[in-house]
């Protein structure tokens, strides 16, 4: 199978090219994408990418993979190659660090920007805060990100707007604190909420929805905080 | 929270809502027209000038029109802040903008009432 890949080191390399690699893929195997990257380099070392957990919970290794981003540690080959190639590049709208690494501040800053904690002002009971099965039901499909950045980096409006518009990773976290009913602080969050960027630059092209390795609705989660603003302002 | 002066309504959600209700009316109007076309066939002049002299076309088609500069600079808004990124570049192009929909609303305004 050849496996075009995008190369660049800062320290030695002008500009970002790709490199076209023969790999050989073991018969009758269905590898992950993530596997292929450790055939490749096991025969260059110098090849660069991150990974930790190899199996879809840390989010570490989010690619463009044939134009698609996903998690190369669960992404099949059967399912990602065409015609007997695959083009792997790293997450588009970041800077590259080097070859599949990209620097992600941006996106944790966006995400540190909607206050990723619970803030609740009463004071603590004497063991914990409690909560009825339903309100621990509305947070399904919600606390399960594992901020992979996948979908905002396949979302144009944050390609556009980095350093102003959340994105969908980071609004999918916004309303997954919005909706829980341990937090106190819904009105804050929503005044901080109501420009025309931080939730209003989503355009509901859904590509968040078709790239989430997880299979999560930032989309959906986008429509509940203008639903929630529209019943607070209107 | 990101500070914004040149939006139409300075809030994420006022322009969002503008824009929807005036796409509903816009299509509303579009559709209305072409229905008018449709159901008459042998349409004069006289019939055409009638139904834009009464008041309640009227009132409909200024609505269309102030519909149309608040649609269009809210999207035109957007694309400016997608795609310009030099401030003075992006500031020039929506007061342009601006200038053109204020234009447009007055003469339209007088095209109507001057019927």
């Amino acid at each position: 199978m050849l496996v075009s890949i995008y190369r660049y080191n800062s320290e030695k390399d002008n500009v970002p090219y790709m490199e076209d690699v023969n790999v050989d893929i073991p018969e009758g195997k269905d590898l992950m994408v993530l596997d292929v990257l450790h055939l490749l380099k096991a025969e260059d070392s110098s090849v660069t990418y991150r990974r930790s957990c190899r199996e879809g919970v840390c989010g570490s290794d989010g690619l463009n993979m044939n134009g698609k981003n996903g998690l190369a540690c669960i992404t099949p080959l059967s399912e990602v190659v065409k015609k007997d190639k695959l083009v792997l590049r790293p997450l588009p709208g970041l800077p590259v660090i080097r070859d599949l690494v990209v620097d992600m501040s941006m996106f944790y800053k966006q995400y540190e920007k909607i206050k990723p904690f619970l803030v609740n002002d009463t004071p603590p009971p004497a063991i914990e805060r409690l909560q009825s099965p339903e309100e621990r039901e509305k947070l399904d499909g919600l606390y399960e990100c594992i901020l992979c950045a996948c979908c905002s980096t396949a979302c144009p409006s944050f390609w556009w707007n980095p350093d102003k518009f959340i994105g969908p990773s980071g609004l999918l976290q916004a309303y997954r604190f919005l909706a829980d009913s341990r937090d106190t602080s819904t009105a804050e969050r929503l005044a901080d909420l109501d420009d025309p960027f931080s939730v209003f630059r989503c355009r509901g092209i859904m590509n968040c929805v078709s790239v989430c390795p997880k299979g999560l609705n930032p989309t959906k989660a986008i429509g509940h905080i203008r639903g929630m603003l529209m019943q607070r302002s209107t | 929270m990101v500070a914004s002066v040149t939006s139409l309504g300075r809030n994420g959600l006022y322009d969002w809502l503008i824009q929807r209700v005036t796409a509903v009316i816009l299509a509303s109007y579009t559709v209305f027209l072409l229905g008018y076309l449709v159901l008459s066939p042998d349409l004069t002049f006289a019939q055409w000038s009638g139904l834009f002299g009464h008041t309640a076309m009227r009132i409909f088609s200024l609505l269309a029109l102030l519909s149309i500069g608040a649609h269009a600079w809210v999207g035109l808004w957007t694309i400016s802040t997608d795609y310009i990124k030099p401030a003075g570049i992006r500031v020039c192009f929506q007061a342009a903008c601006g200038v053109v929909m204020f234009a447009y609303v007055v003469w339209g305004v007088e095209i109507l009432w001057g019927l």
